[in-house]
């Protein structure tokens, strides 16, 4: 095959019709009634939305918002917006006060504390774990930080040892598995399906919390790169606010997006090195086309192949075992 | 691998930590010294993180993030090598 940077190139009319056949083969047989969708104020909810309400109709789909405290004021507007643009009335559900019964908060902030003694949310510090940068210049390893932002807008980065990533990341996680649990509280009590709104580079690197928000009925665009989602968004008609927000994790009180929170890498270039890695493409000629040097596209790859092998456990079901042999009598 | 008494300072306790901590094995490291880490599958994230914080404990250092890379993680070999060059002994060009 020829690689060339239209690769991901998509017909975004024929996709829309392929996932809104999808959606209801399988929502319907499943025995379910409509979907529910948690919208955040991100492209890729935005997008599962407008699939969705042409799948079902507007009346058998339920846009559920679910800030806390440490969530961005933008994303509920932007996520109003959504779904006054597409005619239904969202939910709003604040899950603050679910996290504070999970000690979410405080669990978290006693970890970066250890780090960084002087950090106290309640006076206006914020944090937030990223990744090395510059993955391109750089081979270094997938070893979070963290980093703390004063009230004075100076902010400071230091390395995170085993046990305080371990707790920081576990006490987070809490916020997508309560997102979880009350989006599916609307489905059930409906009969509805929960949709799930992971892309590709998501579902495939790994960057889901296992019974969180990968925690789903149904996942209709899990086979499309980020570059491929916004595509299907122009042809959607998702508002432009979206569509040019850059894409955010509004995980961590301290703002964070996507790329330096895990995936090193702006989505233009990721999404058309990760295509040439799939489709075996010869490292000379992706460097060529990316106008990269090869020792760039081969870090590139690394990358995504350790994220994809290190994350492995987060796609697979629960094992079993067969079924015990017989005992002769 | 050696039986140079001075190289197994090094390697012996890393390759006794990848064993206990991270492979959960009771029979010790059956990898070469030369094996990768990371394409093996031996170490993920968190235990590249729990190198770094053994590699400072056990050899003393102070190891910075723009270190935390695969010519320096991703064998025995070269984790050991690191430590060398770190401490200034000999061997760990």
């Amino acid at each position: 095959m020829r690689f060339s940077k239209n690769a991901l190139a998509l017909d975004p009319a024929r996709e829309t019709e392929r996932i809104v056949g999808f959606l209801r083969q399988n929502v319907r047989q499943n025995m379910r009634r409509g979907g529910v969708v948690g919208i955040s104020g991100g492209i890729d909810s935005a997008v599962i939305l407008a699939l969705a309400i042409r799948a079902f109709g507007a009346a058998k789909v339920v846009a559920v918002m679910m800030p806390d405290k440490d969530s961005d004021p933008i994303s509920e507007r932007l996520a109003r917006d959504l779904a006054a643009k597409f005619g239904i009335q969202p939910l709003l559900e604040d899950i603050t006060r679910a996290l504070e019964g999970f000690d979410c908060y405080r669990r978290r902030d006693e970890a970066i504390r250890r780090v960084f003694p002087e950090y106290d949310a309640a006076k206006g510090y914020k944090a937030k774990i990223v990744l090395p940068q510059d993955l391109l210049e750089a081979d270094t390893l997938n070893v979070f930080s963290v980093t703390i932002v004063r009230p004075d807008k100076s902010d400071q980065t230091l390395p995170l040892p085993p046990r305080e990533m371990l707790e920081i990341v576990a006490a987070t996680n809490l916020k997508q598995r309560s997102r979880m649990s009350t989006l599916y509280f609307h489905a059930e009590a409906r009969q509805f399906a929960v949709i799930g709104t992971a892309n590709k580079n998501e579902h495939a690197q790994g960057f889901f919390v296992k019974y969180g928000d990968g925690g789903v009925d149904i996942q209709p665009i899990a086979h499309l790169f980020k570059t491929q989602i916004y595509q299907l968004a122009r042809h959607l008609g998702v508002p432009e606010a979206i569509q040019k927000r850059p894409p955010t994790t509004d995980t961590y009180s301290a703002p964070c997006d996507q790329e330096e929170f895990f995936f090193r890498l702006p989505f233009e270039k990721l999404d058309l090195l990760w295509f040439a890695q799939e489709h075996q493409v010869p490292i000379g000629e992706t460097a060529q086309v990316m106008n990269l040097s090869e020792v760039q596209v081969q870090r590139v790859f690394d990358d995504i192949k350790r994220k994809q092998r290190t994350t492995e456990f987060l796609r697979l079901l629960p094992p079993m075992m067969d079924t015990p042999p017989a005992v002769s009598a | 691998m050696t039986n140079d008494p001075a190289r197994q300072e090094i390697e012996t306790p890393i390759r006794e930590f990848i064993a206990s901590s991270l492979l959960y094995s009771s029979e010790g490291f059956k990898y070469a010294d030369d094996a990768s880490l990371l394409r093996e599958g031996i170490i993920d994230s968190l235990g590249v993180v729990e190198l770094v914080e053994f590699l400072q404990k056990q050899f003393n250092l102070k190891i910075e993030q723009q270190e935390v890379r695969p010519e320096n993680f991703d064998s025995v070999a070269k984790l050991a090598a690191f430590v060398r060059r770190k401490n200034g002994l000999p061997g760990g060009a």
